[in-house]
């Protein structure tokens, strides 16, 4: 039994990730997500009403560093592993702005 | 349709990035300073490198806090960090490290002066602290170069609600904004190196025939200048009023939602972003790397305690204190340590009302000539006291004080040393005093007479001798000793 | 084979600290024990030949003018290609991050090298530490050295296969949802997971960030315990990391712990479970009671195993691990975008989205492909409460149980794996039948408590069956304790894999 996600879905889920799927690769995550989510829909069944969220495996707080100057890379060794460099830069694309 | 009475009111609430004037980055310890060459205040950590692991730096944490302090927020006991996910090349690791839910400080106020001198409360929803993004350098035509010397400096994001209703609202919180940062010590707050930043949300609730409209939210994007942020609230109203106009029904915010909008420096209008190809879903989810902050009270109450004194108390106690007027004592808040200095110098025995002239007269002048505050002159209480008591005392006249600010400014040194140099001093000898009246005397025998005989003109004749007698003296005749010499001489016979 | 080869880590360094060898010479030992196996084993990514020659040599420069060259001081280590170092290539095993040199080591790497170690060079794993078989490899897959048709285990399944293999004395792996354990379990070593926040994480490549933990990978208990000595503490590196003092793990490594409460998970002793293990565990738990141990039962109902009427297993844990693992996988690789570094397409690329979404589909396999797709899924828009949210409270159900188990109990006893190794290609087609290779781990890591898995025995082909032993938050030491004091009564205890042809040499 398989519980196929749309190929619609999918492809947005496949935007927001920025991974370029063909149809084939659609098709196929969309039966194999499918599944994997109707797997893990049995979570449903539980009750946890009340019960607080647990997103840390050791709840510890205020781990604070000095605000005290490192070591920095140099701009060579920043950028020693960039696919494509302009100067001191890396190089992308033309885009629009700033985030 | 016919005309009927139609009420606009502006609904703007403003989101303020302020760049926070840390030593180092807000999750390495890279050094957070603006204009090195690129890529040199970057590690495996802000470059966002593989297996890397953020560490919260203890000063941004403190600093957001006193903001919210200062801000008359609360300060929750527990906040915690979130991932933001979008993708941007001057976002290394395609996530933000921010704060969703649970931030640092929320749901205060700031009281912001109006230029006609009334103020108004502006509710402040929230402030939390982020990671900034690296910048994006367009200079070459064919591809953008990405500098990451700016990723990962600490980010205070400051939201209002919707509590300002004209530009001029909106301007006069983001100057008070930019006041109170300073004032604390956290941020230059300097617009030119982008340490502020403004997204204001614009639309308008439209009243007629008893229907109000609300036009659709804008937010503008990414200003960097008040003068940005008040043109843009000032075109984003006139534009949507005109575009309301041609369809009430259509231009809503039930059908139309919310939309971005960036600003046209060179033509002083908003423009339409192209919309991202997928809506955003920024995905938010808990930070797996970092611990929350837990702010007990023992820590609430040493931020309560670092804020000291805000400026608006500032203001009301100076006019209490030290009599001045209104205008003085806002010019004696613009920064802490303009008034700071006044506070210092009268604590060392100046008269206040001398402080004040001395500052807001030719400092004042010498800050303006050199574009800065004038706490930065860099005279001291000491010297500044001293001065002013020396002027109390008659020892000086307004002219040399002016004189000796300059000196101050120029070399140091104290105002004793400076009059004494610069042969200042008042004579204090009286014989030389006596001589310096005689010679006036005898030099204008017409105003003399009239003050001899009380006419009407005798106030004014007076007063013109008393010029004589400091013109003569070369400004070192104490004016106090001048006039009672003139009035014993001139009114027996 | 060098008898060299044959000692424990820390026979080795006795053997080097009394002057019978030098490191220099185990290291030769080894390097060509790898010239000759690793065709077969394909454990290494890359072998870091001067490197290790150049810390093997100063290591005994060090002992030559008396100076203590520290407590792993010459002992050859295999380090999970998922840890920074600044020689050699970081892949994690993906064409991502095929030429990635990273600028900086990972803490525990730089801890082992501070007390001697000699990093022999980088383990194959599942990509990204994605996987339970080291067949989501962009290198290849790695091979179990007991049945080279059957897969060692992963994600750690380079550095598993490398022990069990004698290409290396020890190793580092890293374990999200059962990567040490289980592979250790399928190749007959010893693996521990520890609590988190124990090991710093920083230079680790993260996976799931709340569940990666590093530990070692070796032949017994004891060395097991060495290693744990070096790399557990705080790190300010890893504000995660726990700031507690670090106990002597090999201080008190034998004595017995008498009265020892063992609790048996009832979960997790099901008819499902393959009856060679279940009996396997059953000697075990003999064992201990011989040695005294209270045994009884315990109950984790959050991690109960369902069997499904058509014989496949389920679990709670297991779908909250999938989802909490992949939200945050869906996160921590989106760095991974062709810009500051790893693979970027050469197809001309329109835009920058463009740069983005193929270079990650060139550089990224499969099984990263799915999980990224899955985890992005749970946290979008619309589904984050029912799936991701959902997921993190069934989490603190999870971990309830734990500590309530641990109220009454010690540790807690039951299998690694629910079945021996198994063959290559065997579970590559359907990803949720691989998932449930972590059947019996994966809940370890969501509670955040320490756990070993050690060798109980063979099955009747001959492969190595493996037990977990779990503890609570910060008893690495009782579970230890615990893994050495059957070590010792049972005799099972370095088990050798029939050779390869290594005497054919
Ligand atoms: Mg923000
Ligand atoms: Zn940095």
């Amino acid at each position: 039994m398989s519980n196929k996600i749309t190929p619609e879905v999918v492809r947005h889920i496949g935007k927001l990730a920025r991974i370029e799927l063909d149809d084939q690769q659609v098709e196929m995550l969309g039966r194999q997500l499918g599944d994997i989510l109707r797997y893990v829909d049995k979570l449903q069944a539980l009750n946890t009403d009340g019960v607080a969220p647990m997103a840390h495996a050791v709840e510890i707080h205020n781990v604070l560093a000095d605000d005290a100057p490192g070591q920095s890379l140099t701009a060579d060794e920043a950028l020693a592993n960039a696919p494509a460099r302009d100067n001191d830069f890396f190089m992308v694309p033309k885009v629009l702005g700033d985030s | 349709m016919s005309e009927q009475a139609t009420e606009v009111l502006a609904i703007v609430g403003l989101e303020i990035h302020v760049e926070l004037a840390t030593e180092t980055k807000m999750f390495c310890r890279c050094r957070n300073r603006f204009g090195d060459p690129p890529n040199t205040n970057v590690c495996p950590v802000c470059i966002g490198m593989p297996g890397v692991l953020p560490v919260m730096n203890s000063k941004a944490v403190e600093y957001s806090l006193k903001v919210g302090q200062a801000l008359n927020c609360e300060l929750p006991s527990y906040s915690k960090w979130d991932r933001k996910s979008y993708y941007y090349p001057d976002l290394p690791k395609n996530y933000q490290i921010s704060q969703y839910d649970l931030p640092l400080c929320k749901d205060g106020y700031l009281d912001v002066p109006l230029p006609d001198g009334s103020s108004k409360r502006i509710r402040v929803l929230r402030a939390h602290l982020e990671e900034d993004a690296g910048k994006n350098i367009h200079d070459n035509p064919a591809h953008t170069g990405v500098d990451l010397n700016r990723a990962g400096v600490p980010l205070l994001e400051i939201v209002s609600q919707p509590d300002m209703n004209t530009p001029q609202e909106a301007l006069s919180f983001a100057r008070e904004m930019q006041r109170l940062v300073r004032w604390l010590g956290v941020s230059e707050a300097n617009m030119q190196m982008g340490h502020m930043r403004f997204e204001p949300n614009i639309n308008l609730h439209i009243t007629r025939g008893g229907t109000v409209y609300k036009t659709p939210i804008v937010e503008v994007k990414n200003l960097n200048s008040f003068k940005a942020l008040e043109g843009a609230v000032t075109h984003e109203l006139k534009r949507q009023y005109a575009q309301w106009l041609e369809d009430p029904e259509g231009f809503s915010l039930d059908r139309k939602g919310k939309q971005n909008r960036g600003w046209d420096d060179q033509r002083n209008i908003t423009v339409f972003q192209r919309e991202k190809e997928e809506a955003h879903d920024y995905r938010y989810f808990p930070e797996p790397d970092l611990p929350a902050v837990v702010v007990d009270d023992a820590w609430r109450e040493s931020i309560r305690a670092s804020i000291g004194e805000l400026p608006l108390a500032r203001r009301e106690r100076f006019i209490k204190q030290h009599q001045l007027g209104s205008k003085e004592a806002e010019a004696m808040i613009q920064d802490a340590d303009t008034g700071n200095l006044l506070d210092d110098a009268t604590a060392m025995g100046a008269p206040p009302r001398r402080v004040v002239n001395l500052m807001l007269g030719r400092m004042s002048a010498a800050a303006n000539e050199k574009g800065c505050a004038l706490g930065q002159l860099g005279v001291s209480a000491a010297q500044l006291s001293q001065l002013a008591i020396m002027l109390e005392e008659g020892k000086l006249n307004a002219t040399a004080g002016d004189k000796i600010i300059d000196h101050m400014i120029a070399n140091g040194g104290s105002p004793l040393e400076i009059a004494g140099k610069l042969n200042l001093l008042a004579e204090s000898n009286t014989a030389a005093v006596e001589q310096w009246v005689d010679q006036a005397i005898a030099a204008n025998p017409d105003p003399a007479q009239q003050v001899r005989s009380g006419d009407k003109k005798a106030k004014q004749a007076f007063g013109f001798l008393v010029g004589q007698v400091m013109r003569i003296s070369g400004g070192k005749a104490p004016p106090s000793a001048v006039k009672e010499l003139l009035e014993s001489k001139l009114s027996a016979k | 084979m060098n008898n060299l080869l044959k000692l424990s880590a820390l026979e080795l360094k006795n053997a080097i600290s009394r002057g019978d060898t030098t490191a220099t010479e185990a290291l030769e030992a080894y390097l060509h024990e790898i010239s000759v196996q690793d065709g077969a084993l394909r454990a290494y990514n890359e072998v870091l030949v001067d490197e290790a020659r150049d810390q093997a040599r100063r290591i005994d420069d060090m002992r030559k003018i008396g100076e203590s060259p520290g407590l792993l001081a010459g002992i050859p280590i295999a380090i999970k290609n998922n840890l920074c170092t600044t020689w050699g290539r970081t892949t994690c095993s993906s064409k991502m991050l095929a030429n990635f040199r990273a600028p900086y080591t990972a803490t525990a790497v730089a801890r082992i090298r501070q007390a001697g170690a000699v990093v022999l060079g980088k383990t194959n794993m599942d990509e990204f530490a994605m996987g339970s078989s080291t067949e989501n490899s962009a290198h290849g897959a790695s091979v179990n050295p007991w049945d080279l048709s059957r897969v060692p285990g992963g994600s750690s399944g380079g550095s598993a296969s490398a022990v069990a293999g004698s290409l290396c004395s020890a190793a580092l792996g890293s374990d999200t949802g059962g990567s040490i354990r289980q592979p250790a379990a399928l190749c007959g070593i010893v693996g521990l997971k520890p609590t988190y926040g124990r090991v710093s994480r920083y230079g680790l490549v993260a996976y799931g960030s709340s569940l990666d933990q590093i530990g070692p990978m070796t032949r017994d208990v004891a060395d097991c315990a060495a290693v744990m000595n070096v790399i557990a503490g705080h790190d300010p590196a890893d504000a995660t990391s726990l700031d507690r003092p670090v106990p002597d793990y090999l201080a008190n490594l034998d004595e017995p712990i008498k009265g020892l409460r063992i609790g048996l998970p009832r979960e997790f002793l099901s008819d499902a479970l393959d009856p060679e293990i279940h009996r396997a565990i059953e000697n075990a738990v003999e064992v201990y009671r011989s040695l005294g141990a209270e045994v009884k039962e315990v109950s984790l109902p959050h991690s109960r195993i369902d069997s499904g009427a058509g014989g496949e297993l389920s679990s709670f844990a297991v779908a909250c691990y999938y989802i909490v693992a992949t939200a945050e996988a869906s996160s921590n690789l989106a760095r991974y975008d062709g810009v500051h570094y790893g693979h970027r397409t050469e197809r001309d690329a329109a835009d920058i989205i463009d740069l983005y979404s193929r270079s990650r589909a060139e550089g990224f396999g499969d099984e990263v492909k799915r999980r990224i797709m899955l985890g992005t899924y749970v946290l979008s828009s619309g589904y984050y409460d029912a799936y991701y949210l959902k997921a993190l409270k069934v989490r603190r159900l999870i971990k309830n149980d734990f500590d309530e188990a641990f109220e009454t109990c010690d540790i807690l006893l039951c299998p690694t794996t629910p079945s021996p190794a198994f063959k290559m290609n065997e579970k590559t087609a359907d990803p949720l039948e691989m998932y449930l290779a972590d059947i019996y781990t994966i809940s370890v890591n969501l509670a955040g408590v320490p756990a070993i898995s050690i060798p109980v025995g063979l099955s009747s082909r001959n492969l190595p069956i493996g037990m977990q032993l779990i503890g609570g938050v910060f008893r690495e030491d009782v579970v230890l304790r615990a893994a050495r004091m059957f070590e010792k009564a049972s005799g099972i205890c370095r088990l050798t894999p029939p050779p390869l042809g290594r005497d054919a040499e």
